[in-house]
């Protein structure tokens, strides 16, 4: 039983979302937003068949889709994009446009850089962009480049006198609300998010701005905001579970010398609470495929909450900005009593498979490429890419995780005594 | 470039993959970056398929821009040939790898070497062809390679047909499947092979053991059949047995490609008298098979004879989808069923003249558009009764308050019922007839609403397109509008809102709604 945690790395074979598909819940959370994404028809195909109805909304978001004229530079791309820009500024006059970088731009080398400026003198509304491409990221990570973009256009900040504390991560506002009230109540205000609700609202960046994140997966934007926006982070694990939560707000009050209150009975209250769920999962091995860069955080609760985790799969792992996360993991297996699980950088899906058969966990969370064939030879998996659409941070929403963790857990159990759990031909 | 929200086909490589996963032990490498996978999710979500979907990615990085992917595609195929064994390897091009313009080709050769499978590179330029034309393609370069290596040249001993074409992913096609198997096994045809749904490749060379081909859809498979006879000489049905009088002429093709066989074979073997009266057996056998199952095992043209279906002369119907199914229902519509489609429109722009030739005298206008938007707005403009369309269809209805039929792909996981609902053959044309019906309003309480005023007296709810914050509505006319049945108010509404608009009326009173009826029937 190895007392450190142990890292590998594999072959990068593994399925994911392509990371374009963060526009789905941004242009939701900035609601003056409108993403143009510029790629082809499987960005296209991508986009329309995994966000479902969506589509049908009349979304703010929309492919420029590049045709062959494009690809072999027979048309200007200026040109075209710029009257695409137009289009949208008339139909639905947003108050900022997001460019989606997507693989052809990048391998056809479209400098949209360069031509954001411009297009954005000529129309009058900003453009950024975020190079949000499947040669690069993985499903996340999408949000993580869009918010570093973002950062570039936050208003500066010059008063350096008081501490101020910007909190980033795109949350559905309730959450936000809520985590910003737990920090009020320990007497910390939160002087903005990043992104906030609507663009104009961008809080203000500069030197003695304190930054923290609410996604594991914002290495790029943490980095933005330190090296460009000079401004200081704060590293804690993140608010994800009671336990991540409690240590998060912790840490916040550390740097902003305050003596935190309440904390032990809040967390504890919320473990009472959560007592129902706790006797289903005990003692229940996971197995995390990785593919949204949340599973250090959940596999991290779920230990706390008295599961045994065999492998940890994560599309990408920053050793930096995750380091109070994966100190508070290392500390919860010490203190529960449990072997480190294995964290497995750019899994191999086959692979992993071959390991699911040999251990036979009691959950395995996964993506929907992989869920019915599990499913289907007995295994009982938990749809991943639900904990991104789910609301899992701060103390409240510790239930909705465990609901998810153990829903097909309680499925299970109501269909176990029938008889036909194994539901493929032995070979 | 080009603005675009949704799209009806897919792009090319998703063609390929539906080819490659419904042949059984094939396996997809597909050359693109991480997360073009996604055709995985669609299979085992929508198809709630039970198998690992035989799919992978060799994935393009920045590691691949700088260095080229030959190391890695190579030992991609090696490996997955290792691992699963598969009898072949299909490479699929993606969008990404066509613009890199690597010799994808040459990593195949490289790799052929060392493979115990077959390796293949999919033939599909992502820029030319959709989804449609790369699978439509890919089948036929499949069974072209393999039949190149071997075929049989013996025919089966009793007639036998092969039905190209269906797949995963497709809509109805294996409920379509067990139906056409259920006809042919009626008129004493022997399937000889299914493709590539669930075939194996090695048994390809089985193929040319058939009499003749069917191919149910235009969309994917034609290409097959059109090889198959101009180099083995075997002929193909490309009519799709939907609707009566389709199936009809369908059974009637399949006679005279029997019939024709027969005395092609004849020549060697029997005597020419003996032939001919087996033909003119067969013709009578199949003819009487006709009049049965028109008559008495479909339910179709008994339906359209019964006093209910009275109800249903002259509706308005607009039909949009692939060109085989639009094609198909505007014909059942029309011919079958009395009803008037008022447009009729494919998004299969390279299939437009024949849809347009199919469709010719039986509607009044055609449509070939890939272009979501129109086809809303021209169902908003032309407001009918019913739309028989995609799954965007059906929700360009729900916010017109129309009902639809969802008749073709692109389609959700709930057209992918788990219950038995063929669209071809006898059995398709009961689940046909039950869609139209359901679709439209029923009959008597569309009479007993208009007799009793309506049961539903609710107030308006605006869902409709028009703007209508300039003008008011007396009270009187308020409730006017409530007694006109729920399921046309709304249409009287916007039609009296038009004719106020035009006449610049301000206030619409009970006077104006009669005046807008009046010049609405004088137009008409």
């Amino acid at each position: 039983m190895s007392t450190t945690l142990q890292f590998e790395c594999e072959t990068g074979n593994y399925h994911t979302f392509c990371p374009i598909s963060c526009v789905s819940w941004l242009y939701q959370k900035i609601s003056d937003s409108f993403f143009l994404v510029i790629g082809t028809k499987t960005c296209g195909y991508f986009l329309q068949n995994a966000l479902g109805v969506m589509i049908f909304a009349e979304p703010r978001y929309a492919m420029a889709e590049l045709e062959e004229g494009d690809i072999s530079a027979q048309l200007h791309d200026f040109d075209e994009l710029q009257r695409l820009c137009l289009q949208i500024k008339q139909d639905r006059n947003p108050s900022v446009l997001v460019w989606i970088g997507t693989c052809t731009t990048e391998i056809i080398k479209m400098d949209l850089e360069g031509m954001a400026p411009k297009i954005e003198d000529l129309i009058g509304i900003p453009i950024l962009v975020a190079r949000a491409n499947g040669l690069d990221y993985a499903f996340t990570q999408g949000e993580d480049t869009v918010l570093a973009a973002m950062a570039h256009r936050c208003p500066s900040e010059y008063k350096t006198q008081t501490k101020s504390l910007v909190l980033f991560g795109s949350l559905p506002n309730t959450v936000a609300q809520q985590l910003t009230r737990e920090l009020e109540n320990q007497g910390i205000k939160v002087s903005g998010w990043l992104p906030e609700t609507r663009y104009e609202e961008l809080p203000s960046l500069g030197p003695g701005v304190f930054v923290c994140g609410v996604h594991p997966f914002l290495s790029r934007t943490a980095t933005t905001l330190m090296r460009r926006r000079k401004c200081q982070l704060i590293g804690a694990p993140f608010p994800i579970g009671p336990d991540g939560t409690r240590a998060w707000i912790e840490k916040i009050c550390q740097v902003f010398d305050v003596q935190p209150k309440n904390l032990d009975e809040r967390e504890s209250k919320i473990w009472e609470s959560l007592q129902q769920y706790l006797t289903l999962v005990k003692t229940k091995s996971v197995f995390f495929m990785g593919d949204n860069l949340l599973e250090i955080s959940l596999a991290r609760f779920l230990i706390r909450c008295g599961m045994i985790v065999y492998e940890i799969g994560i599309p990408y792992m920053d050793k930096r900005f995750q380091a109070s996360e994966l100190k508070l993991l290392e500390k919860t297996c010490h203190e529960m009593n449990v072997a480190m699980p294995r964290i497995v950088e750019k899994p191999d899906n086959y692979n992993q498979i071959q390991r699911i058969r040999a251990l036979q966990p009691d959950l395995v969370i996964t993506g929907l490429a992989h869920s019915n064939p599990l499913e289907a030879r007995g295994i009982t998996t938990k749809w991943s890419v639900e904990f991104t659409f789910a609301q899992i941070h701060g103390f409240t929403n510790a239930r909705d995780i465990l609901e998810l963790v153990t829903r097909p857990l309680r499925r299970n159990n109501h269909l176990k005594d029938l008889g036909w759990s194994i539901i493929v031909h032995k070979n | 470039m080009k603005l675009a929200y949704w799209m009806y086909a897919g792009p090319a490589h998703i063609g390929t993959l539906r080819v490659a996963s419904s042949f059984k032990n094939v396996h997809a490498i597909m050359h693109a970056p991480l997360g073009d996978d996604y055709f995985n999710v669609m299979r085992s979500m929508l198809e709630r398929e039970r198998d690992f979907t035989p799919v992978t990615a060799s994935i393009v990085d920045r590691h691949v821009l700088a260095r080229g992917s030959q190391e890695k595609v190579v030992e991609n195929i090696m490996r997955k040939d290792q691992q699963e064994k598969p009898d072949l390897i299909l490479l699929t091009p993606t969008c990404t790898s066509s613009i890199l313009q690597e010799d994808l080709q040459n990593f195949v050769e490289r790799a052929t070497s060392n493979t115990h499978s077959d390796i293949l590179l999919a033939d599909v330029n992502h820029y030319r062809v959709n989804e449609f034309q790369a699978a439509d393609r890919t089948l036929e370069q499949i069974i072209a390679f393999y039949l190149e290596k071997k075929f049989e040249t013996q025919k089966t001993e009793k007639p036998s047909a092969n039905i190209l074409g269906i797949f995963t992913l497709g809509f109805h096609h294996q409920h379509d499947c067990r139906e056409i198997f259920r006809v042919l096994k009626d008129l004493d045809i022997e399937i000889n092979q299914i493709i590539p749904e669930g075939s194996l490749v090695t048994n390809l060379k089985n193929i040319t053991k058939a009499w003749f081909n069917i191919v149910p859809y235009r969309e994917i498979g034609l290409m097959a059949a059109v090889f198959l006879e101009k180099k083995y000489n075997i002929p193909y049905i490309a009519q799709t047995p939907m609707g009566l009088v389709q199936t009809a002429s369908w059974i009637r093709q399949i006679c005279n490609v029997v019939n024709d066989s027969l005395r092609e074979f004849a020549q060697d073997h029997l005597h020419l008298r003996e032939v001919e009266a087996e033909a003119e057996n067969n013709k009578k056998k199949y003819e009487k098979y006709i009049d049965q199952q028109t008559r008495f095992v479909s339910q179709a043209a008994w339906f359209s004879r019964s006093i209910d279906c009275q109800n249903l002369t002259g509706k308005k119907a607009l039909v949009f989808g692939d060109a085989t199914h639009s094609a198909a229902m505007t014909k059942i519509l029309v011919r079958e069923m009395g009803i008037n489609v008022c447009c009729a429109g494919t998004y299969c722009q390279q299939d437009a003249d024949w849809f347009r030739e199919q469709v010719q005298g039986f509607c009044e206008q055609v449509l070939i558009t890939e272009d979501h938007t129109q086809v809303g707005n021209l169902i908003a403009k032309l407001e009918p009764a019913a739309i028989f369309g995609t799954q965007m269809e059906r929700h360009v209805g729900k916010r017109l308050d129309i009902p639809c039929g969802v008749i073709s792909a692109p389609i959700h996981i709930q057209n992918f019922p788990l219950s038995y609902r063929p669209f071809l053959g006898y059995e398709g044309t009961n689940q046909i007839a039950d869609l139209v019906y359901n679709s439209f309003t029923l009959g008597m309480e569309d009479h007993l609403l208009e007799i009793f005023g309506g049961h539903d007296v609710k107030t308006v709810i605006t869902k409709n397109l028009s703007t209508d914050q300039d003008l008011i509505w007396s009270s009187s006319a308020q409730t006017e509008l409530q007694k006109i049945p729920g399921f046309v108010r709304n249409r009287i509404k916007r039609n009296t809102e038009k004719f106020a608009r035009s006449q610049k009326i301000q206030e619409i009173t009970v006077e104006i709604m009669y005046a807008a009826k009046e010049a609405a029937e004088t137009a008409s």
